[in-house]
């Protein structure tokens, strides 16, 4: 991949002082601060640049999958990671006469590819590196300078085509009534032209799915304010194709004996470098405490947050789930310290209407899947909040999602009243919790309800599942509402052995 | 349920029968491979087949019709299904490398399944089905067949009658073949609207704010208003009952008008569904928050009459559905081709089921002489016939455009 080279950079910077504008174009590498990286690296780089490229590329890729898992919203997302650009991996735009702009975009560029040899490796590793890079690239592109953005995109092509002002006008009425987010219409003002790209629609299927294009005969019609979509696609669908050819290529590379110990040890950084919290605690707590089958129905009563709740009743009034009800309530059992014998006895006595046969025939196969024991054998993790949120829709007569969002609010309070009063939930609770409903934040109400039904336990408003976090996994909420309640009893023992030995 | 009295799962000797002398291999071979000859299409194709007892194979591939055809009547299957074109022979699936081994080409498939209309739907119930409620179905059927055309630009289209209670759509254009899981999930999420857990009264939430709809939704609302007032009003009578009423009253959004029309109803238990459309539009016209009620209405209607999909189906190249006239294992019928255009006046109750081509078939034989006469195909002696013609007609359209593309990349030349 890294050939010898041997072109030379040294004259670009004296060059620079003299012209500044005959050298934005082809006379230096990277004339613009976005890069598509469609060329890798062809000149010499010394093996301490190769290295340390890749480790400021690492830290600030870390950040942004943290950024994820900690469900922080785009904006903030963005702030924090052009804060740590600006540490690590300075990137500056064309104006900025102080910086070094080309050995900037030369650490950028070997960086990218550095880490395209060490996470071409696995599926796994492929699929969180085009993420990761994807959202770097957003990032960049949208606190880009407006100007020299758009001589980016005059650099590449795009293969879209403009939409003439006869066919605009064929589909004028149809155009204008494509909705757009409420943001992007304040937007409107600043830069649209009223401009359309016509694109084939599976290169902007993001678009598509929440319906901001016009389509006729399978073209979609992009209005200019998304056009950066099909921009971001294209560098998705572009890195996605080179990192399948990268991987098939790498075993026939003469590989440097040097770089593969570097290689290896960045991908394992980047796999270290996430906090999945959930991920690994998991596996320990599975093993330790060993919930019984029959216990099940019990510790739903006391310790389960409401989306649970909520397909514990539905099993035990309809003796069924449907399938993406079983899957995720079925991987929340199983994080919770259900082995798969006790799994396969719950499931069981829980679909009594059905005969041993159609079970074990359509059932016990889905049940061993998802603790690893067949097909593909992987280990599957528990939906978090922002999976039972984003993913799967519940349809029509599912069960799984979550209450606090896929619940109409009447149905939402009776059943928050009719699981919860037990515990303290009281009606004067509901409006304070059918508010941040209503605002969108359903962690937030869900944090609540857990608060509220364990003030008994001593829990204040505000702390949270502890220290003021907020529930981000179902599992994080049964296992707190169980620390909880054995705190609890272990004092409850300490008094009585304390009073024992004072009477 | 119509459709309940003659039920009855057939006989292992009636399939074998069935596969042997009817089941058009030739045709489903010709609309699955796009050319006459077998290309990776047809020989790199998983076919998935339950047996007798609910046994169930997967991974299996043919070279050839006449292999296919011979393993067919060797197991004798309750039915098969097709699934995706591999990057190798499915059969030869396990002397892969697990990474070499992946699905390439797909036809994109959607179902449409009468359970999930079975809570606005008052005619049957389960698994039953009768002329009324398809006409759920024909209404789904016309408003999915016209968006993709125009909207997605797909021409091979072909929608399959289930069995018993759905339809199955299967899109064989070059580009659907080739969409990839992601933009199939972006497809299935431009067409389905009706969502929402069973707990959500409101499931119809395609407008942003209190915008117009998509001009997607908008096109699809006019043929849809009318199957609202044939359907849903006058002959399913959706909001007779209370349960049906008090539905109603949910997804309009003015407390007031709820309120008033509530009174009306509840001391009214004889006014009809269309009466009550009736006093919401004049509630409507009256009201000073007309445009929000306007929407509303546009709403209920697409929420009783808009395609409810099987949205799993369409997700992911690799999943499996149950091929063309197949029999249904529990009703006996064939799963034959339904034209969209006629799809109104398709009565799920005639179509053949297994024995009864059977029988038509022994008494063709009877009538004809035992000898001389130039032997037609069997299936062109039953009422299959029709339905294969339609089956072939789909995979000559299929072929042509292949040799159009072919014949031009030679005139490159």
């Amino acid at each position: 991949m890294f050939k010898k080279g041997e072109r030379k950079h040294s004259t670009t910077s004296s060059l620079k002082q003299e012209h500044p504008e005959v050298q934005l174009h082809s006379t230096t590498p990277y004339p613009h601060r976005l890069n598509f990286y469609d060329v890798p690296p062809v000149f010499d780089v010394t093996l301490e640049e190769f290295e340390s490229a890749a480790l400021a590329r690492l830290r600030i890729l870390a950040e942004i999958e943290s950024s994820f898992v900690r469900n922080r919203p785009h904006d903030e997302l963005k702030t924090v990671t052009d804060g740590q650009c600006k540490k690590y991996l300075p990137l500056n735009a064309n104006t900025a006469s102080l910086a070094d702009l080309q050995s900037e975009r030369r650490t950028d560029h070997v960086g990218h590819f550095v880490l395209r040899l060490a996470f071409c490796r696995s599926e796994e590793l492929r699929r969180r590196f085009v993420k990761a890079e994807m959202t770097l690239f957003r990032v960049r592109w949208d606190t880009d300078d407006t100007g020299e953005r758009n001589a980016f995109l005059k650099s590449r092509s795009f293969g879209w085509e403009e939409v003439g002002a006869k066919e605009k006008e064929m589909y004028k009425e149809e155009l204008m009534a494509v909705p757009s987010s409420i943001k992007q219409s304040e937007l409107r003002s600043q830069s649209d032209s009223g401009q359309y790209y016509k694109v084939r629609w599976t290169r902007v299927p993001d678009l598509v799915e929440k319906r901001r294009v016009f389509l006729k005969g399978g073209w979609a019609y992009v209005p200019e304010r998304e056009q950066s979509s099909i921009v971001f696609q294209e560098f998705q669908t572009n890195l996605e194709k080179a990192l399948d050819m990268t991987a098939k290529a790498l075993p026939r590379l003469d590989e440097d004996s040097r770089l593969i110990p570097i290689l290896n040890n960045l991908s394992q950084g980047f796999l270290a470098g996430v906090p999945s919290e959930w991920l690994s605690s998991s596996s320990s707590s599975a093993e330790g405490s060993g919930v019984k089958a029959e216990e099940i129905d019990d510790l739903a009563k006391k310790h389960f947050p409401m989306c649970m709740r909520n397909l514990h009743e539905s099993l035990t009034r309809d003796r069924h789930l449907k399938h993406m009800g079983r899957l995720q309530y079925g991987l929340f059992l199983k994080v919770l310290g259900v082995s798969i014998d006790e799994a396969i006895t719950f499931w069981r006595r829980s679909f009594n209407k059905i005969t041993d046969d159609k079970f074990n025939k359509e059932y016990r196969y889905n049940i061993r899947h998802s603790y690893g024991l067949e097909g593909r054998r992987a280990n599957y993790p528990a939906k978090s909040c922002q999976q039972i949120l984003t993913q799967e829709q519940p349809g029509p007569n599912e069960s799984h999602g979550c209450p606090y969002r896929h619940f109409s609010e009447d149905n939402l309070q009776s059943a928050l009243l009719a699981s919860y009063s037990a515990q303290g939930l009281k009606t004067t609770d509901l409006p304070e919790i059918m508010h941040t409903v209503r605002a969108g934040h359903y962690h937030v109400a869900c944090t609540r309800v857990f608060e509220i039904t364990h003030s008994r336990g001593g829990v204040k408003k505000g702390e949270g599942v502890g220290g003021g976090e907020s529930v981000t996994h179902p599992n994080q909420y049964a296992a707190r509402s169980r620390e909880l309640e054995k705190a609890k009893q272990e004092k409850a023992e300490n008094d009585r052995d304390a009073m024992l030995v004072d009477g | 349920m119509a459709i309940a009295k003659d039920q009855e799962a057939p006989s292992p000797e009636l399939m074998l029968a069935f596969y042997r002398r009817l089941y058009p291999f030739k045709s489903i071979m010709n609309w699955l491979n796009h050319e006459h000859v077998p290309t990776k299409l047809y020989t790199h194709r998983e076919f998935a087949f339950t047996l007798q007892g609910d046994v169930y194979l997967r991974y299996n591939s043919f070279n050839t019709v006449e292999d296919f055809k011979k393993q067919v009547c060797t197991l004798n299957p309750t039915r098969f299904e097709i699934g995706p074109v591999y990057s190798a022979r499915p059969r030869d699936k396990k002397t892969i490398r697990p990474g070499g081994f992946m699905p390439l080409l797909r036809e994109l498939v959607f179902d449409i399944d009468m359970t999930d209309y079975d809570s606005i739907r008052t005619c049957c119930s389960d698994a039953g089905i009768c002329k009324r409620c398809w006409a759920f179905i024909a209404a789904a059927v016309k408003v999915m067949d016209s968006s993709i055309r125009d909207q997605f630009g797909y021409q091979h289209l072909l929608w399959v009658y289930s069995g018993r209670r759905g339809i199955h759509l299967w899109i064989s254009d070059k580009e659907a073949m080739e969409l990839t899981d992601e933009q199939r999930k972006a497809i299935v999420s431009w067409i389905a609207v009706v969502t929402g857990g069973k707990d959500s009264h409101k499931k119809v939430n395609a407008r942003l704010g209190s915008r117009p709809l998509p001009p997607s939704l908008k096109t699809a609302l006019e043929p849809l208003a009318h199957y609202f007032g044939d359907l849903i009003l006058t002959d399913q009578d959706c909001f007779a009952s209370e349960e049906g009423w008090q539905a109603l009253l949910h997804l309009i959004p003015d407390q007031s008008v709820v309120q008033k029309l509530q009174d009306k109803w509840s001391s009214d238990s004889g006014r009809s569904s269309a009466q009550k459309w009736q006093d919401f539009k004049r509630e409507v016209k009256g009201s000073s928050q007309r445009p929000a009620l306007q929407a509303a209405m546009e709403d209920i209607i697409l929420q009783y009459t808009y395609p409810r999909l099987d949205a799993e189906v369409s997700k992911h190249r690799n999943h499996l559905l149950k091929a063309p006239f197949c029999v249904h294992p529990k009703t006996g019928r064939i799963c034959v081709p339904v034209d969209p255009d006629q799809v109104d006046d398709f009565d799920p109750e005639e179509v053949p089921t297994v024995g009864q081509l059977l029988k038509e078939l022994d008494e063709t034989m009877a009538q004809d002489s035992p000898e001389g006469e130039e032997h037609h195909s069997d299936s062109d002696r039953t009422s299959l016939k029709p339905y294969i013609e339609m089956l072939d007609r789909h995979a000559m359209a299929l072929m042509d455009e292949v040799r159009r593309i072919k014949r031009d990349a030679d005139m490159t030349w």
